[in-house]
């Protein structure tokens, strides 16, 4: 159960290898109260290492799942898989990929398949949780989306259109799911130093990993469902939606 | 009749979902029970646990609104009430007739089944103990729909009264109701300096006083940190005329609407404490008070839990027979400058009968704190510490966060009370959000 400070005893984490998942895992470990977490990513030496890291934290029962995002099959059993072992108090959806844009744009199978993991193959987690969730009766979903999400630029449309989808798949869950005691969080960081991000040139209002992290934690305590990272970033982007086209274009760079 | 409903303790905290079903009889309760899938079946009374204790996550709740009926009270005092009874209906019944409730915790919108469920205390228990003590039979169904009649000295008994609802369903409660002359309180006050003060003088009432609570201030720095307020009394003799007015009837009460923000914050409360304690007598003597005002002040709004906003509040209540280990608690969370908006304190006498029951001889702390606090998990986690080291716990019924690890080094009939309940329900049908967050 999540309890009354938003501290998880249980947890699914769908790419369990990124940055930001991993420094969530040990945000939430840090209240002590986390008792089976189930690590779910493809590559499994690096889902191995995580294991033990996340072991190494306090966590009793560490359960390591193998899955590949471009299968909705092996999503939704990775899923099952997690929820046959008991009850999950969060599920953590942190899979994707940040192509180059200009790359994705000339070799349209990149853009696509960009699309196959950032939005079908988190769509997918995301339902099947949901409905996991449900049956349940308590419970949170927390997906990272982004704020390309709510208004892409240029630099980042192709990747900004699968957030955009998944985040509004997301929202309406929230909705859909509340009456069932189930929140689900949207997290919409700007540019996160990570490993996806490596080499890359910042974008204004960074953050870490790790702030993701605190804000995922803070999230769960309630009772705000959409979460900006870093939260400055909340009113900088409702100036930027209502910016005419003609004018963001030429800041999207 | 049967819904998903989404349902939170009184903190407004970890709403989850229920099915929630109001059955019209034993039979039907037993029909709920063989019929409930694996997510369990729980009885929930008027929800005011401040935790997760009254919600079963994915599973079936019980609200047992129809086992409404009160017997005649007997020429001893004896009532039989149903579960579902509010302790607000069963006083506007008892009060006129001159009886009173034994044991009343400090709200009357509370079931009678709740209130054995979570074994409740009031301002007597330095000398009349808990609610189990007045309890002379009850009327319990099983895990396997199974109706039991238990009595004082029964092992069921023992593991039902506090065992916050995980033995089986509670339909009737038979209890032994407090002769009294009149419906009003003679209270004497008194406003103190400090914490040892406060302390000080709730050791002197309870030697002569029936009931005794203090209330304190936990924004005012140290030196002045525990500085409060300390009520005590007894039911003044009287006429039977003052007995009909002095519960309040069911008037509408003014209540704090939902949907609003947090309406309070620290500067506000450490400014109403210093209004309340300047306002207190420096020492009164004998004022005749209504029930009302001297047992359930905060009942006089409803929804009072809506001012502290969407996020909600948790309140810590710990026991601990080591008097050191309250000034050492308070000051530990006032340098972790946790905010504690209400606190009250209280000296408890010799615990009861009830396996998980909360009560031990020693001092009680209730703290109503804002669940959005940052910081507050590390803060409380070290306060309990604290707590199991003096040799205390904390109350389950408001329980929202404790480690479970710590719960059976802080009741020792722990081991023993499951034993009792995986025979009372050998397919484990009883479960509630606090029993899977616990490990109960």
């Amino acid at each position: 159960m999540i309890d009354a400070l938003g501290a998880p005893q249980s947890m699914l984490v769908l790419g369990a290898t990124s940055d930001i998942a991993a420094a969530t895992v040990t945000r939430l470990a840090g209240t002590h109260r986390l008792e089976r977490v189930v690590l779910a990513a493809r590559s499994e030496d690096a889902l191995a290492a995580e294991a033990d890291r996340v072991r190494a934290s306090g966590v009793s029962e560490v359960v390591p799942v193998r899955f590949e995002a471009r299968d909705p099959d092996s999503v939704g059993s990775a899923v099952a898989q997690a929820f046959d072992g008991g009850d999950i108090d969060v599920v953590l959806v942190a899979f994707g990929v940040l192509p180059d844009q200009r790359r994705a744009l000339a070799d349209p199978p990149a853009a696509i398949d960009t699309m196959q993991v950032n939005y079908v193959g988190a769509a997918a987690a995301c339902l099947h949780a949901a409905a996991a969730l449900r049956h349940q009766g308590h419970g949170a979903l927390v997906v990272l989306s982004s704020v390309a999400a709510e208004r892409p630029r240029r630099s980042n449309f192709v990747y900004g259109s699968a957030k955009a989808g998944l985040d509004a798949l997301a929202t309406g869950l929230g909705d859909e799911l509340r009456a069932a005691g189930v929140t689900v969080l949207v997290v919409r960081p700007g540019f996160v130093y990570t490993t996806m991000t490596r080499g890359m040139r910042a974008a204004p209002f960074p953050s870490t990993a790790a702030d993701v992290a605190e804000a995922v934690a803070r999230g769960l305590r309630g009772p705000s469902r959409t979460i900006w990272v870093p939260g400055e970033l909340r009113p900088v982007m409702s100036v930027l939606r209502h910016l005419p086209r003609a004018v963001f274009r030429r800041l999207g760079r | 009749m049967a819904e998903f409903r989404q349902l939170s303790g009184w903190g407004r905290t970890a709403p989850t979902s229920a099915l929630v079903l109001r059955p019209p009889s034993v039979e039907q309760v037993a029909a709920a029970i063989a019929a409930a899938g694996p997510r369990g079946l729980l009885a929930r009374g008027a929800g005011r646990s401040y935790g997760d204790a009254a919600q079963n996550a994915g599973g079936v709740v019980l609200d047992l609104a129809a086992f409404d009926a009160v017997t005649e009270i007997g020429t001893d005092g004896s009532v039989t009430c149903g579960a579902g009874v509010l302790l607000d209906t069963l006083l506007h019944r008892i009060v006129p007739a001159g009886w009173f409730l034994p044991v009343t915790p400090g709200t009357r919108q509370v079931t009678v089944g709740g209130a054995v469920a979570a074994d409740v205390h009031g301002k007597n228990h330095h000398r009349d103990g808990s609610l189990g003590r007045y309890i002379t039979r009850l009327e319990l169904i099983d895990g396997l729909g199974n109706q039991h009649t238990l009595r004082p000295g029964d092992e069921l008994f023992t593991a039902t009264v506090g065992g916050m609802g995980l033995t089986g369903v509670i339909t009737s409660v038979t209890l032994r109701l407090l002769r009294i002359g009149s419906a009003r309180v003679a209270v004497d006050t008194w406003r103190t300096r400090d914490l040892d003060e406060t302390m000080t003088r709730l050791i002197e009432c309870d030697a002569t006083q029936r009931y005794s609570v203090a209330w304190i201030d936990c924004l005012s720095g140290s030196p002045r940190l525990g500085r409060g307020v300390v009520t005590a009394g007894d039911h003044l003799p009287g006429d039977a005329r003052d007995r009909g007015r002095s519960v309040a009837a069911h008037l509408p009460r003014p209540s704090v609407p939902g949907g609003l923000p947090r309406l309070v914050g620290r500067s506000t409360v450490a400014a109403f404490n210093a209004a309340v304690h300047r306002r207190a007598p420096l020492h009164a003597t004998q004022v005749p008070t209504g029930i009302d005002a001297f047992f359930y002040p905060l009942d006089v709004v409803a929804h009072w839990n809506r001012v502290y906003g969407p996020a909600g509040f948790v309140q810590y209540q710990f026991a601990t027979p080591d008097a050191a280990a309250v000034p050492a608690l308070l000051r530990a969370l006032q340098d972790a400058q946790v905010p504690v908006y209400l606190a009250v304190l209280k000296r408890f006498g010799p615990p009861g009968d009830g396996q998980l029951s909360f009560p031990i001889a020693g001092w009680t702390l209730a703290l109503d704190i804002p669940a959005g606090f940052p910081g507050l998990g590390a803060a409380l986690d070290a306060a309990d510490h604290r707590v199991a080291e003096s040799g205390g716990r904390v109350y389950l019924a408001k329980d929202a966060r404790i480690r479970p690890q710590l719960v059976p080094a802080m009741y020792p009939q722990f081991a023993k009370w499951q034993m009792v309940r995986a025979a009372a329900d050998p397919n484990g049908v009883f479960c509630s959000d606090l029993a899977r967050r616990v490990h109960l």
